[in-house]
């Protein structure tokens, strides 16, 4: 049943939405269809690519291979870790911005400055910070009676720990802002009635805030997850993966394996791999989330 | 007790704002300071004396301002370009609900997802194909196709806040649909598409990892490539130059940032909340 007016309309929706449909296709779908497929074949990054299909060859000598295990175990202690901290740093930083303080345009213009920087200078910026010579951090550590003298980004017990704040500074203060402007629709009467019946701050927060912002905590975290899993420039430009590999996370790794180790197809079966890891982090997370606002429902 | 909140809040603002600020203030002041005084062990954040020839050095490096003018050429026309694909998309995207809406929405998140690595393999190889790889021309479109599910998403929540009975009276005058999306929704848009360009221009700007794939030859280079290879060069760091060169890399996105903020906000929960 498709008289003539659906059929134009149709053809409307059509023209309005090709523009977007092809460049999507050809740059963003395909692309990703056939990195999926070169992780069945031996294709290397040369100028005549020639390749054959050998099917899970890959992923049997990725298997194997513990270096990529380590550095996915680093990618996940990197992600969880700024992924937690920024959302704990996140909240304290919303919830004094929310309790009527001054300086609060300052604060929330100074908030955006680290997400819009170019990642490339603010891992140049930490450099500065974290150097061993003449760096201000060791000058005040040095200047409180601590030892003065890390090498930050150096140390193989230091490095991590150390892209993990640059990581929490840079994503801090989106998530900042998102929190804040959660906070702000909490009817404030809920709050007064809450202080009413004699809960302190603590359970407020428990009883109010935290139940009215779950639903913005549960999609910022799994945004947050996702784009730390995935964040490349901060960590090649601060360490390129070292000191000894201390800070490979993934992503670095397949782009290493791709670009100068030129094994096109078994780096992109790294890549297969951690797609499986994201999607199945996020899967428990969600699902561990839904239960749960079950249960408070049924309660 | 009681007496004590406030102070403490406002110690612990002021930590925040110490751990947010502090980093660019030393980033600023790094930039004004003598070679002598940035090699010296001696530690403090004004400089003894300013030197503003850091500045004019980093400019003087002929890489410097060519790859800035390579960078500003690529986000202006990927930017022009979004918002040319995007706009019409995204009306179809906010008023045709159903099947469209559904596989729109599903492919924005899922973009998301998607470790770039994994894309950026296969990219390479199509780009090659056509001779498109250390080119600026295949950058824009790389950069154009992956700053697309943002900008829908954010164009389409503009284009819902658009009264349907504005265009509804608009047919009734006997105009047609392009007439009307011409003459009176995309008018209408007008602070939405400035908001989202300035997004997609900043994302363009400060974007790393795609260039630093595609791009082989320093005349291509953009310029937070160039700013890395200024480190790359095995311990002959020339820390002022460097550092005001980042300065001036960074001024573009915090302008327009500082400009766009209240805009991000309801558009980052509009993500938030409904996405």
């Amino acid at each position: 049943m498709t008289t003539p007016m659906v059929r134009a309309r149709r053809r409307e929706v059509a023209a309005l939405v090709m523009p977007s449909l092809i460049p999507i296709l050809v740059l963003s779908i395909a692309p990703l269809v056939v990195g999926i497929a070169l992780a069945f074949t031996d294709a290397r990054l040369v100028r005549k690519p020639d390749y054959d299909v050998v099917g899970l060859d890959n992923f049997a000598r990725l298997a194997g291979n513990s270096l990529f295990w380590d550095s996915l175990r680093i990618g996940l202690i990197w992600t969880v870790s700024v992924t937690l901290l920024q959302l704990v740093a996140a909240m304290g930083l919303a919830l004094l911005l929310n309790s009527g303080l001054r300086l609060q345009g300052l604060t929330r213009v100074l908030a955006l400055v680290p997400w819009a920087m170019p990642p490339v200078v603010v891992a140049i910026m930490w450099q500065m910070i974290y150097s061993a010579n003449g760096g201000p951090l060791n000058a005040f550590l040095g200047g409180i009676g601590l030892p003065g003298d890390i090498n930050w980004l150096g140390d193989f017990s230091t490095a991590l720990p150390a892209v993990i704040v640059v990581g929490v500074w840079v994503g801090m203060p989106q998530t900042t802002i998102t929190l804040l402007a959660g906070l702000q629709q909490i009817p404030a009467d809920l709050h007064e009635a809450a202080a009413v019946d004699g809960a302190g701050a603590w359970r407020r927060f428990t009883a109010v805030t935290w139940p009215s912002l779950r639903p913005i905590v549960t999609s910022i975290t799994s945004l947050n997850f996702i784009w730390n899993f995935n964040s490349f420039a901060l960590v090649y430009v601060l360490t390129e993966g070292g000191p000894g590999g201390r800070t490979m996370v993934p992503v670095l790794f397949v782009y290493l394996e791709a670009f100068k180790n030129r094994n096109l197809g078994y780096a992109a079966a790294m890549g297969v791999v951690l797609v499986i890891v994201i999607v199945a982090v996020l899967a428990l997370y969600l699902r561990a989330q839904f239960r749960h606002d079950r249960t408070e429902k049924a309660r | 007790m009681r007496l004590l909140i406030r102070p403490a809040q406002y110690a612990a603002l002021a930590a925040y704002l110490l751990f947010l600020g502090f980093p660019l203030l030393w980033l600023i002041s790094a930039s004004v300071k003598s070679s002598a005084e940035l090699n010296s062990l001696s530690v403090s954040l004004l400089p003894q004396q300013w030197h503003w020839e850091n500045y004019s050095q980093a400019l003087d490096r002929q890489g410097l301002v060519r790859s800035a003018w390579n960078s500003l050429v690529v986000a202006l026309v990927s930017t022009a370009l979004v918002i040319l694909i995007a706009l019409p998309a995204s009306y179809v995207l906010a008023r045709v609900k159903g099947k469209v809406r559904m596989a729109g929405v599903t492919w924005i998140l899922v973009s998301q997802v998607f470790p770039v690595v994994l894309v950026v393999l296969p990219l390479f190889l199509v780009l090659r194909t056509f001779g498109l790889t250390d080119s600026l021309v295949g950058l824009v479109l790389v950069h154009t196709t992956y700053m697309l599910p943002f900008a829908l998403w954010m164009l389409q929540g503009y284009v819902a806040s658009v009264p349907v009975e504005l265009e509804e009276a608009g047919s009734m005058d006997g105009a047609s649909r392009f007439t009307v999306l011409r003459a009176i929704v995309f008018p209408l848009l007008t602070p939405g598409i400035v908001a989202t360009a300035m997004f997609s221009f900043v994302a363009s700007w400060n974007e790393f990892f795609f260039a630093l794939v595609l791009l082989q030859s320093p005349e291509n280079y953009t310029l937070p490539i160039t700013l890395k290879m200024f480190i790359g060069g095995e311990g002959k760091v020339a820390l002022g130059p460097l550092a005001a060169g980042a300065v001036l890399a960074a001024i573009p996105s915090i302008v327009f940032f500082t400009l766009l903020r209240r805009r991000l906000t309801s558009g980052l929960m509009a993500g938030a909340v409904k996405g």
